[in-house]
């Protein structure tokens, strides 16, 4: 077992990259190179004050920062239990939490003299979120995504080419995230000098899951202190949906020595956990390497990636980031799901309640707070966080309602 | 000693061809028949591609070959068998399977199946030896190499922490890329393995990028061997309707591959 919970001092990953047994670096030869130099490039830019200072007045300036801690006081009354609190990562710039990592990857891609990044996406909200910082920084910008998630997120391929970015389609395997990922790895590979890869969340070969945790923190950061000038304590439960899980792990770090605090992630868990049709790799899924780390995956007995669904794209991954696996395994968070028709219900909630359009994969973290928030005192404190807004939805929400959008 | 130290060892002046197939591509009935095929054409080390889901390395040859092969129900499992019935015919002929360490996570007494099964080597392309110490020693239990590539982007340094684990050969890879890419330049290739002959004693195989026999002849000179792969899965699949064929049709392309480096 870690120590963390002894001395108050969680430090991962390791030297390595391991988060315990998990994370590391299984990657194809070529790409440790470049892994390395990140490494040690991201060791100067955060002792470097300029890159910090940079880094602050993007997030302040361009983002939006520091996004709201908002007292969900209706939403509250009606489930009649816990105090809910929402932190607004919606109102980020573009919509979602994803741009805080991709404007500090965007910044390394510069302090590197990389002209070019390329990024993987499912629904799209990480390739809109790397294409505008290209589009910002005069980099050049490929996002690969699915020919799959092409079709479902029209809206947001469109928004990436507005932006300047150049969209791939990516017809191998599933034709889904993972097969995005892969791509954008075999490009990485063949492009090495001249191109830095903004992998979208909190997985990857080292030092990508710290990386992207990092700059995913500010999220974790603001809510602890807001919290204190709200309420003059820590909260009792922080919830956050999971895919990859780098809103969660951007709201957790910061919380994590603080061990009266429970963490509670939230998997895609699809049409139930039984019926094998979900994206909960934490809840139902095994130890194995994929995309350069050693997690909790889907796979089948001979160790073959399978199928995952989610109602949400953003979701719809069959690993997870390795620091989850860890925090799970010593026992420090906890990893629950929420079906498709379970989070259907908590979008239309939050709808009604707040006048808040959540995003699908958010609506999986308040359908928790809706099983659980009633049976907590009112005393007890949530924070959730609302990682991003639903508009990119909409087709897909209206097409449940057996309504067409023009 | 393995078969492939005693096939090195044996055949000090002669260049290795190395030829790679996808096991259970176009179908399964293709590839016990290529198998041999290939060494009666000339090769002299089978490489094996076990079929994986998410093979991040390959390029689309390879991948397609992946995808149809998982579509004819292929499995580590499975690729064991077909590698027991080449052995019934063939008992000298090294055989190397290559694949992703989630397959080899998935079975448990992978090494001793493999070694029953006649496999003498073991190439994993997302296991850096940093995180390879315990699947190598299962492996060393079973008499089977753990194959490491060496990459362009690879430091000296580093390159030496490979060799210090590697055994059997050392797979260099002679572009920064995918498998079956078109970008090779010879002469780096020739620098960096003078290079690397100074760290070790292992012979170097050379693959990525080398298609023809015209490719193969300028690599030769200065590697131990060389790795033909993208080029024969095509060939192959272009016979995906008679394993008879695709045998043949494998047969006189390693022949001519063999011809160009010797």
């Amino acid at each position: 077992m870690s120590g963390m919970s002894l001395d108050n001092n969680y430090v991962q990953p390791s030297d390595n990259g391991l988060f315990g047994e998990f994370g590391g670096r299984y990657v194809a030869e070529t790409l440790t190179h470049a892994l390395d130099e990140l490494v040690l490039l991201y060791k100067q830019a955060q002792q470097d004050p300029v890159f910090q200072q940079e880094l602050h007045r993007d997030l302040t300036q361009y983002v939006g920062r520091p996004t709201p801690l908002y007292f969900a006081e209706r939403l509250t009354q009606e489930l009649g239990g816990a105090k809910i609190y929402l932190k607004r990562e919606d109102l980020n710039h573009t919509g979602a939490h994803k741009i805080c990592n991709t404007i500090g990857q965007a910044l390394l891609a510069k302090r590197m003299g990389k002209p070019r990044v390329i990024a993987e996406t499912g629904a799209g909200q990480h390739g809109v979120a790397t294409a505008t910082v290209a589009a910002r920084l005069g980099l050049k910008c490929d996002v690969y995504m699915g020919a799959e998630d092409i079709e479902r997120q029209s809206l947001n391929v469109y928004r990436m080419k507005l932006l300047g970015a150049n969209v791939v389609a990516v017809h191998s395997g599933s034709k889904t995230l993972k097969d995005a990922l892969n791509e954008a790895m075999r490009d990485w590979v063949t492009n090495v000098d001249d191109t830095h890869y903004i992998i979208g969340t909190v997985a990857g070969p080292h030092p990508f899951p710290m990386l992207v945790r990092d700059f995913a923190s500010v999220i974790g950061k603001e809510a602890r202190a807001q919290i204190l000038e709200h309420e003059g304590r820590l909260p009792d439960t922080l919830v956050a949906c999971v895919g990859g899980g780098s809103n969660a792990m951007g709201l957790f770090h910061p919380f994590i020595n603080d061990t009266e605090v429970d963490l509670v992630g939230v998997e895609a868990g699809g049409h139930g956990l039984s019926t094998g049709a979900h994206a909960a790799p934490l809840n139902e899924g095994s130890v194995g390497v994929l995309h350069g780390n050693r997690t909790y995956l889907m796979a089948d007995s001979d160790g073959q990636i399978q199928q995952t669904h989610s109602i949400s794209a953003g979701l719809d991954y069959p690993g997870v980031g390795p620091e989850h696996a860890y925090l799970k395994d010593i026992g420090r968070a906890r990893y629950d799901s929420a079906t498709d028709d379970e989070t259907m219900a908590a979008f239309r909630l939050l709808n009604r309640t707040e006048g808040i359009l959540a995003a699908l994969e958010t609506s999986h973290a308040i359908a928790w707070v809706m099983t659980h928030a009633p049976k907590m005192s009112k005393d007890k404190i949530i924070v959730v966080n609302l990682s991003g807004r639903g508009d990119k939805d909409i087709n897909t929400i209206a097409k449940l309602d057996n309504l067409q959008l023009t | 000693m393995t078969r492939i130290k005693q096939f090195f060892s044996e055949n000090p002046e002669r260049k290795a061809l190395v030829s790679f197939l996808t096991a259970g591509d176009p179908t399964p009935l293709h590839t016990v028949p290529a198998m041999h095929a290939l060494v009666e054409g000339g090769a002299d080390i089978l490489e094996v591609g076990v079929p994986f889901s998410d093979p991040e390395a390959e390029g689309p040859a390879i991948q397609a070959a992946n995808e149809r092969a998982l579509a004819n129900g292929m499995s580590l499992a499975k690729v064991l068998q077909q590698v027991a019935q080449f052995r019934l015919e063939d008992s000298q002929t090294p055989v190397i399977l290559m694949g992703y360490l989630n397959s080899v996570l998935a079975m448990s007494d992978f090494a001793a199946r493999a070694q029953r099964a006649g496999v003498d080597g073991l190439i994993m392309v997302n296991l850096p030896p940093e995180s390879g110490s315990s699947l190598k020693e299962q492996l060393e239990q079973h008499d089977i190499d753990l194959i490491y590539l060496v990459a362009p982007t690879t430091t000296h340094k580093r390159a030496q922490l490979i060799l210090n684990q590697a055994s059997g050969f050392v797979y260099y890879v002679s572009l920064k890329g995918i498998t079956g890419a078109g970008h090779l330049d010879t002469g780096e290739v020739a620098e960096r393995l003078e290079v690397l002959r100074s760290q070790t004693d292992l012979p170097i195989c050379v693959g990525f990028g080398i298609k023809d026999p015209a490719t193969a002849k300028l690599v030769a000179p200065f590697a131990d061997g060389v790795v033909v792969g993208s080029a024969l899965v095509n060939l192959l699949y272009e016979h995906k309707d008679n394993p008879i064929a695709g045998a043949q049709a494998l047969k006189a392309a390693v022949a001519a591959l063999r011809a160009s480096i010797d």
